[in-house]
């Protein structure tokens, strides 16, 4: 710390901006970088704030509370939460699993959990809805049942646990592995059951990590699209999310309430992106490290 | 360490099986419901793709594949990425450089900004490009003037897919340069190296499994990319269609097998991609950045 402030403070008399240092290229890699952001990022992100703030208040405001951007908009949120959600306690699961257990087969399931990461979202997509429709594997087991997930918000709340899943448990896995053993066998000499380590000790070791993952699946729940589009039918007001909505817009050349919704939809993220963060920053002065 | 079997030999800990670790029975609970979601949620998707695909035999799979437009949907596919892809690489070796071999205000920020693709949803990485580029957009008419077409072209498919690619390879490369210090580099050149000689004899052998890694990724993103991608594309079919619209194209008029006889080839990247990369991770695991999350 003290050598940093030292640097700092004699880079200060070289240069406001940086630290001296003989390697070379630090010009071009940062204008590159800087040119790059500026131009695929910044500047695109920077038309939408422009687009919606031309629109003036009034418009914004009827589009951003018309009723069928407030049904696009809650089902989005809604089922990206639940998926979540589930996502938190099956991720975790997963990541206990994986870290604790030995059993057949272990390094494949590891390999595997990223595949949704790794398969295009329209495959999944178009899988989900065949395996899920009134014909489907799952979806013709179901029926009898009385429950349908095809067209429902219950079959955009799944497709969403799909995209979500490798989020928590490659955020909870490296944290659960670094799980001091001394702390737990403090608890068990000190009386404590395994139930009670496990709740008492290891979650509050996990759970910043857990908030992390929770928060990554929400933030791509929310923005998702080609897994959910085949299998939610897009009913306006019942299984029609957020940016299924901008798309239609877009398709009406109605670009003004594309980009409202987008920008709700944003505003509204990075919003719960930032609340999470904080209560992140809360959690991890009370139990450590995540 | 982390095998529980250890602590049983464990001087001085003679603890029962059940304060330290879970009774068999629940140990059995908890694999048992972990496969069977895994089964239900991850392998039966993937399963169905190549079941539907040869549902009508080879021949009518090869059939789907012989078309016109599947082919131009598959070069297109790949020329967008073989655009896309190393641009990204170039930025993120750069960007890397700049934040993890030096010191200097405003890194976080930096790193946030570059992280930000991630979190935008992809039919909005779509839209900011119609509104700077589309008809209605901020630059449509001065480029309409000039007879450029962005979007519903092939530009604005590769636009839209370098955005949602964009973190990939500098998040690998940021961390793992930032672990490996600029010592060696530090020593090549007070050795004499000019800066180049140091990048390609230094740091390149110390970070090409990191960047494989990346650019794995990122090519598997590129590929993939649905939402941003069906937003500028305009989906006319044999000119600006990549393989997951025609995918999309194919499954909404209900030719379902052909559908899915496209979507095995992206599925069949999908298990490459899982593949390699876990080779990379049981081989080099060492070389690649700390973190496993992405």
């Amino acid at each position: 710390m003290k050598a940093m402030r030292m640097t700092l403070s004699a880079a200060q008399s070289q240069s406001w901006f940086r630290a001296p240092s003989i390697l070379p290229g630090f010009g071009l890699t940062m204008g590159v970088t800087i040119f790059w952001l500026g131009f695929i990022v910044l500047i695109p992100l920077g038309a939408l704030l422009f687009k919606s703030a031309s629109l003036g208040w009034t418009e914004f405001w009827e589009i951003a509370f018309s009723s069928r951007t407030l049904g696009a908009l809650k089902l989005s949120f809604g089922t990206a939460f639940a998926a979540a959600m589930v996502n938190a306690v099956m991720g975790l699961l997963l990541a206990f699993v994986l870290v604790r257990y030995q059993f057949i087969g272990k390094r494949i399931i590891d390999a595997a959990i990223d595949l949704p990461f790794a398969l295009p979202t329209a495959v999944a997509g178009i899988a989900l809805a065949t395996l899920y429709g009134p014909n489907g594997w799952i979806g013709s087991l179901l029926a009898p049942l009385g429950i349908k997930v095809a067209y429902t918000p219950l079959g955009i709340t799944i497709a969403l646990i799909f995209i979500g899943l490798p989020f928590v448990v490659r955020t909870v896995q490296p944290v659960l592995e670094e799980v001091e053993v001394e702390l737990e066998e403090a608890a068990a000499t000190l009386g404590a059951n395994r139930f009670q380590t496990i709740t008492k000790v290891i979650l509050p070791t996990v759970l910043p990590a857990l908030l992390t993952g929770f928060a990554l699946a929400l933030a791509r729940g929310v923005g998702e699209y080609g897994s959910v589009i085949f299998i939610a039918g897009n009913i306006p007001y019942v299984s029609e999310i957020a940016p299924l909505l901008i798309v239609i817009r877009l398709e009406e050349f109605d670009v003004p309430a594309a980009t409202v919704v987008a920008a709700t939809m944003l505003m509204i993220s990075f919003s719960i992106l930032l609340l999470i963060n904080l209560i992140q920053t809360i959690s991890r002065r009370r139990f450590g490290r995540g | 360490m982390d095998n529980p079997t250890h602590y049983d030999g464990h001087p001085g800990a003679k603890l029962r099986r059940g304060s330290l670790q879970e009774s068999r029975l629940v140990t059995g609970l908890l694999i048992g419901t972990a496969l069977i979601f895994l089964a239900l949620l991850l392998f039966l998707p993937l399963i169905i793709v190549f079941t539907e695909a040869l549902r009508e035999g080879w021949g009518r799979f090869f059939e789907a594949w012989g078309e016109a437009d599947a082919i131009a949907a598959m070069k297109l596919t790949v020329l967008v990425a073989a655009i896309s892809v190393p641009l990204n690489m170039v930025f993120g070796v750069c960007a890397a450089w700049a934040i993890a071999k030096f010191e200097f205000k405003g890194k976080s920020l930096l790193t946030t900004l570059i992280d930000l693709p991630f979190s935008v949803s992809p039919v909005i990485s779509g839209l900011i490009y119609i509104l700077l580029f589309g008809a209605q957009g901020l630059l449509g008419p001065w480029l309409h003037r000039h007879g450029i077409e962005i979007i519903f072209a092939v530009p604005g498919i590769v636009l839209a897919t370098i955005f949602v690619t964009f973190p990939f390879v500098a998040r690998e490369l940021i961390p793992l340069m930032q672990e490996q210090g600029t010592e060696e580099e530090e020593a090549a050149i007070s050795l004499g190296a000019g800066g180049w000689q140091s990048f390609w004899l230094v740091t390149l052998p110390n970070i090409k499994w990191g960047l494989l890694y990346g650019v794995l990724l990122c090519n598997a993103r590129a590929m993939g990319e649905f939402g941003a991608v069906s937003v500028v594309s305009g989906h006319i079919r044999g000119l600006t269609n990549t393989l997951p619209l025609h995918v999309e194209i194919l499954y909404n008029e209900y030719n379902f097998m052909a559908a899915f006889a496209i979507a095995s080839l992206l599925a069949l990247l999908a298990l490459v991609t899982l593949g390699l990369k876990t080779a990379l991770e049981w081989r080099h695991g060492a070389e690649l950045a700390a973190n496993k999350t992405h």
